[in-house]
C-alpha cells in the first residue's frame, strides 16, 4: 500500500533526537496553555509561532502540532476539576466530568478524558493516513447550502435530543444567536447592534462568554454555598487507570460513534465544538437511562472527548489539502506553513512529501507520548483540588480575567466576562441550559452567512437545501432530529397499538 | 600590519554609513497589526516581514504579528486610531482604509494616522473554473446566456471585489450574483468546488489552485500585464495573463499595501520605520515574496506617499459612489 510506505518514510524523517526533544517540549507547553482558561490552543500556538522561524519546516510543524495535541489534552483538565472549559470543545466534557470530580472520581474522569482523546485522535490520524487524497475532493463538494445544512443539523440535534425542557433550550439558543449577530455583518457589510461603540465592533468573543458563563458563575455559586470546596482530593494510581481501561470495551459503540462524528465534522469544517456536543447528545440519546447523564457518568466524558479530538485532528486534513482551516488553531498553523514557504493545497502532498508524512507520523508519535505524559502528570493537576477553595477561587478569577483580556488585549472584555458570569449564575438558578447559548454564539454567524449565501445563489428558493443527495439528506436528518421527541412518541404509539 | 589597517578602515566605513539620525529605536516589541484574518494576503505579508526582519536582524526588538480582523478589519482601524502616540504599532493597510468609513460609517480617517510607506500594489484577476469558458469573450457570452445569473465569489461586501463585480456588470452588460465570503481562500475553494462560476481574487489567493490546474485566469485588471515571466504552472507565467482591456473589458483596479503608524508619533519615530521598511523591501525574502504573489513593486514615502494616498482615496471614493455602496 502506497500510504503505508510513505508513512514509514515519514517515521524515518521524524526519528531523530532533535525532533523527539522538540516533541516533548511542545507537548508540555501545549498542556500548560490548554490548562489556562482563555489562553488555549490557538493563542498558545500563535505566541510560540515566531520561535519556529529559524527551524526547518518539518521540525517546526512537529513542535507546533505537539503544542496543539498538548492543548487538546490539557483542555480537559480544567473542565473536569473546575468546571471551566479551557477550550471551547471542552464545554461538553464539563457536563459529566465535573460531577464526577465532585463525587471524588476526578482521577477516573481525567483518565477517561485522556484515553478517549487518544482514541479519537488515533482514529482520525488513521483516516488521514489512508484517505488524504480522496477526502480533499469530498470537501470541495461543500458549498453554502451544505454548510448551512451541517449547522442546522447541529442546532436541531441540540433541541431534539437535549435532556432539558425544549423551550428552555430554545430560549438559550435564541439568546446566543442574537449575541452572535453583534458586529460586522459579512453579507451586507454593515454594522449591527454595536450602538455606536468601538468596543462592540468586533462582536462578542465566544471565549469571553464561555469564561464568564462557566467559570465566573461557578465561583459565584460556590461562594453562595459558603466556600465549600466541591470535589474531593483525588489520587490517581495505576489501578484507577487500568480500571478505566478494563471497562473500555463496554463503551465501544460510544467511542466508535463519537470518532465517526468527529472525523466527519473535522473534515467538513463543522469543527470540534459542534462535534463534542453532538457526540455527547447522541451518546445520551442512545443510552438506556438518559437521566443518569449530567450526574457523573463516565460515558458522558468519553463521548465528547473522543469526538472533539477526532475532529481537532481531522481538521488538519482540509487545512493541508485545501488551505481551509477547520479550527482556530489550524488557521494559525496555516499561517505558519506559509512563513516556511509551504503553500497548502492539493500539490503540497506531491511536492513536499517529507513534510506532509513527517507531520502525519508526528501525529501518531505525539499522541502516544502525550498520553503517557498526561497520565503520569495527572497527580500534579489533581492535587490542585486539595488546595482550600478560599485560596483557589481568587486564582481562578484572576486567571479567567487574564484569559479574557489576552484574547484581544481589551479591558472591555473583562467587564463583558463578569457580565456573562452574572448571566450564567442566573441561568443556572432558573434551570436554563448554558450550552445552547454557547453553541449558537459560535456557530450562529457562520450558519447565518451560509444561509444567506445559499439564498443569494438560489434566488431565494428554499428548495436549494434539497437540491442534491448530500445536502438533502443532511437537511432531512436535521428536521427529523428536531422533531425526534414527537416522532419517538408517535412510533411508540404505533408499535403499542399493533400489539 | 595590513590587517589592523583594514580593520580600522572597516570600522571607519561602518561609522560613516551609520545614519546620523539613529536617535530613536523601539524599546518594546513591535506589533504589526493585520486588518484581516489568519492566512489572508495581509497576514501572509506581515509574517513574511516578521521573518525578514528577524532573519536579517534589522531591528533589536522582537516583532509580533497581531491579527485584528474583526468586523471585516474595522477592528484594526479603530485599534490604530485609539493607539495615538504609540510608536510600537504598525498597521499593514490596504484599500479598506478608504472603503470601510464609506460603506459601514466607521468613524475613521487615514489622515489621522502617520503614513510610513507604500510597499506594494496588489493585482486583481478574473478567474473561472478550469472546466468553464476559456476566454473573457466566451465567459461574458456564457454569463449573458445563462438562465440564472453567474455567481461571483469575493471577499466581504461593498469592498474591492464587490466594486469590481459591479463595474464588470456595467462594462459587459452581463449580470452576476455576488456572494460575499469571509476570505479570499474561501472564495478560491468555492470556485474549485463549482459553487461559484468565477471570482476576482488577488493572485496570491488563487495561486495554489491555479498551479493545481483547478482554476483559469481570464484577465488582469490593470493597464499593463504583470511583469513576472517565470513559469508558475507548466505552461503559463503571470505575464501570460492578458489585461482585461486587451480583452475588451476596460476595468482597472490596483490595491495598495502600505504601512502606517498611529497618529501623533514623533518625526524621529516615523523616520525609523521609513528606514526599516525600506531595508525590508531590499531583503531577499521580500523580493521573493513579491514575485511569488505577483505583487507590483512600488516604494513611496513622505510627500509622494501622501499625494498617492489622496489620489487613491479620490479614485476609491468615486468608484464606491458610482457603485452605490456609500452608506447614507
Amino acid at each position: 500500500m502506497e500510504a503505508f510506505g510513505l508513512l514509514v518514510h515519514g517515521f524515518a524523517v521524524l526519528l531523530t533526537w532533535k525532533t523527539l526533544v522538540l516533541m516533548m517540549v511542545g507537548l508540555v507547553l501545549g498542556i500548560f496553555v490548554g490548562v489556562l482558561p482563555g489562553l488555549g490552543g490557538p493563542n498558545g500556538v500563535a505566541i510560540l509561532l515566531p520561535l519556529t522561524f529559524t527551524m526547518d519546516p518539518t521540525s517546526a510543524i512537529v513542535m507546533l502540532s505537539c503544542i496543539y495535541w498538548g492543548a487538546l489534552f490539557g483542555g480537559a483538565i480544567t473542565s473536569i476539576l473546575f468546571n471551566i472549559p479551557g477550550e471551547a470543545w471542552s464545554v461538553a466534557t464539563t457536563f459529566d466530568g465535573y460531577p464526577m470530580a465532585q463525587q471524588g472520581r476526578a482521577a477516573e474522569a481525567l483518565t477517561a478524558a485522556f484515553t478517549s482523546s487518544f482514541i479519537g485522535s488515533l482514529v482520525a490520524v488513521l483516516l488521514i493516513t489512508f484517505l488524504a487524497p480522496m477526502i480533499s475532493s469530498f470537501a470541495l463538494k461543500f458549498g453554502p447550502p451544505e454548510f448551512f445544512a451541517v449547522y442546522l443539523l447541529t442546532f436541531c440535534s441540540f433541541v431534539g435530543l437535549g435532556r432539558e425542557a425544549k423551550h428552555k433550550t430554545v430560549i438559550s439558543m435564541s439568546l446566543g444567536l442574537l449575541l452572535a449577530g453583534v458586529g460586522m455583518d459579512t453579507v451586507s457589510g454593515q454594522l449591527r447592534m454595536t450602538f455606536g461603540t468601538a468596543e462592540l465592533l468586533r462582536g462578542i468573543s465566544f471565549l469571553v462568554a464561555v469564561i464568564g458563563l462557566f467559570g465566573i458563575s461557578e465561583i459565584l455559586l460556590t461562594m453562595e454555598e459558603r466556600l465549600a470546596l466541591r470535589g474531593h482530593a483525588a489520587s490517581i494510581s495505576l489501578r484507577v487507570v487500568l480500571g478505566v481501561w478494563k471497562d473500555l470495551p463496554k463503551y465501544w459503540v460510544t467511542l466508535l460513534r463519537s470518532s465517526f462524528i468527529g472525523c466527519w465534522l473535522g473534515i467538513t469544517p463543522g469543527g470540534a465544538i459542534a462535534a463534542s456536543f453532538m457526540g455527547y447528545n447522541l451518546a445520551k440519546r442512545f443510552a438506556k437511562d438518559p437521566e443518569s447523564f449530567g450526574k457523573g457518568r463516565i460515558e458522558g466524558v468519553f463521548a465528547p472527548e473522543t469526538a472533539a479530538h477526532a475532529s481537532g485532528t481531522a481538521a488538519l486534513l482540509p487545512m493541508l489539502a485545501l488551505g481551509i482551516p477547520g479550527s482556530g488553531t489550524a488557521a494559525i498553523l496555516l499561517g505558519g506553513l506559509m512563513v516556511w514557504g509551504l503553500n497548502p493545497g492539493p500539490l503540497l502532498f506531491v511536492e513536499h512529501k517529507d513534510f506532509v508524512w513527517g507531520l502525519i507520523a508526528s501525529m501518531y508519535l505525539g499522541n502516544v507520548v502525550g498520553l503517557v505524559l498526561v497520565l503520569t502528570t495527572v497527580p500534579i493537576f489533581a492535587s490542585i483540588l486539595r488546595v482550600p477553595f478560599a485560596a483557589v477561587a481568587p486564582m481562578i478569577v484572576v486567571s479567567c480575567a487574564i484569559g479574557a483580556y489576552a484574547i484581544q488585549n481589551a479591558m472591555f472584555d473583562i467587564w463583558l466576562m463578569l457580565g456573562f458570569g452574572v448571566v450564567g449564575y442566573v441561568f443556572k438558578k432558573i434551570g436554563i441550559p448554558l450550552a445552547p447559548l454557547t453553541l449558537a454564539l459560535v456557530l450562529g454567524n457562520r450558519a447565518e452567512d451560509a444561509f444567506r449565501l445559499s439564498m443569494i445563489g438560489a434566488g431565494g428558493d428554499l428548495k436549494v437545501f434539497w437540491s442534491n443527495g448530500l445536502v438533502g439528506s443532511i437537511t432531512t436528518l436535521a428536521i427529523v432530529l428536531l422533531f425526534w421527541p414527537v416522532l419517538d412518541r408517535l412510533l411508540g404509539h404505533l408499535t403499542w397499538a399493533r400489539r | 600590519m595590513r590587517i589592523p589597517v583594514k580593520a580600522v578602515g572597516a570600522v571607519a566605513a561602518m561609522l560613516l554609513t551609520t545614519p546620523a539620525l539613529a536617535g530613536w529605536e523601539p524599546t518594546k516589541p513591535v506589533e504589526i497589526v493585520v486588518a484581516a484574518g489568519a492566512g489572508g494576503a495581509s497576514d501572509q505579508m506581515a509574517r513574511m516581514m516578521q521573518a525578514a526582519i528577524q532573519k536579517n536582524s534589522l531591528m533589536k526588538q522582537p516583532i509580533v504579528v497581531s491579527l485584528k480582523g474583526g468586523a471585516s478589519g474595522a477592528e484594526a482601524l479603530m485599534y490604530m486610531k485609539s493607539s495615538e502616540g504609540d510608536p510600537n504599532k504598525v498597521l499593514i493597510a490596504y484599500s479598506l482604509i478608504y472603503m470601510l468609513p464609506l460603506s459601514a460609517k466607521i468613524p475613521f480617517n487615514w489622515r489621522e494616522l502617520t503614513p510610513v510607506s507604500v510597499v506594494a500594489l496588489d493585482q486583481f484577476v478574473l478567474w473561472d473554473n478550469s472546466a468553464g469558458p476559456k476566454t473573457v469573450k466566451e465567459f461574458v457570452a456564457a454569463a449573458k446566456a445563462a438562465s440564472a445569473p453567474f455567481k461571483m465569489g469575493g471577499t466581504g461586501s461593498k469592498r474591492e471585489d464587490h466594486v469590481l463585480t459591479v463595474f464588470l456588470e456595467q462594462k459587459t452588460g452581463a449580470k452576476f450574483s455576488y456572494l460575499p465570503y469571509k476570505s479570499g481562500g474561501e472564495a478560491a475553494t468555492q470556485l474549485v468546488g463549482n459553487h461559484t462560476e468565477s471570482n476576482v481574487n488577488n493572485p496570491s489567493e488563487n495561486l495554489e489552485v491555479w498551479r493545481a490546474g483547478q482554476v483559469r485566469p481570464l484577465c488582469v485588471f490593470d493597464k499593463e500585464r504583470i511583469s513576472y515571466t517565470t513559469k508558475v504552472t507548466d505552461t503559463q507565467s503571470w505575464a501570460d495573463i492578458p489585461t482585461c482591456k486587451e480583452e475588451g473589458v476596460d476595468v482597472q483596479y490596483l490595491m495598495l499595501r502600505a504601512m502606517f503608524l498611529p497618529g501623533k508619533v514623533t518625526a524621529e519615530q516615523q523616520a525609523f520605520y521609513v528606514e526599516l521598511f525600506h531595508k525590508v523591501t531590499q531583503t531577499a525574502e521580500f523580493k521573493d515574496y513579491m514575485e511569488k504573489q505577483a505583487l507590483k513593486p512600488i516604494f513611496l514615502t513622505g510627500k509622494d506617499m501622501v499625494q498617492f494616498l489622496e489620489e487613491d482615496d479620490a479614485v476609491n471614493k468615486s468608484l464606491m459612489t458610482e457603485a452605490g455602496f456609500v452608506a447614507k
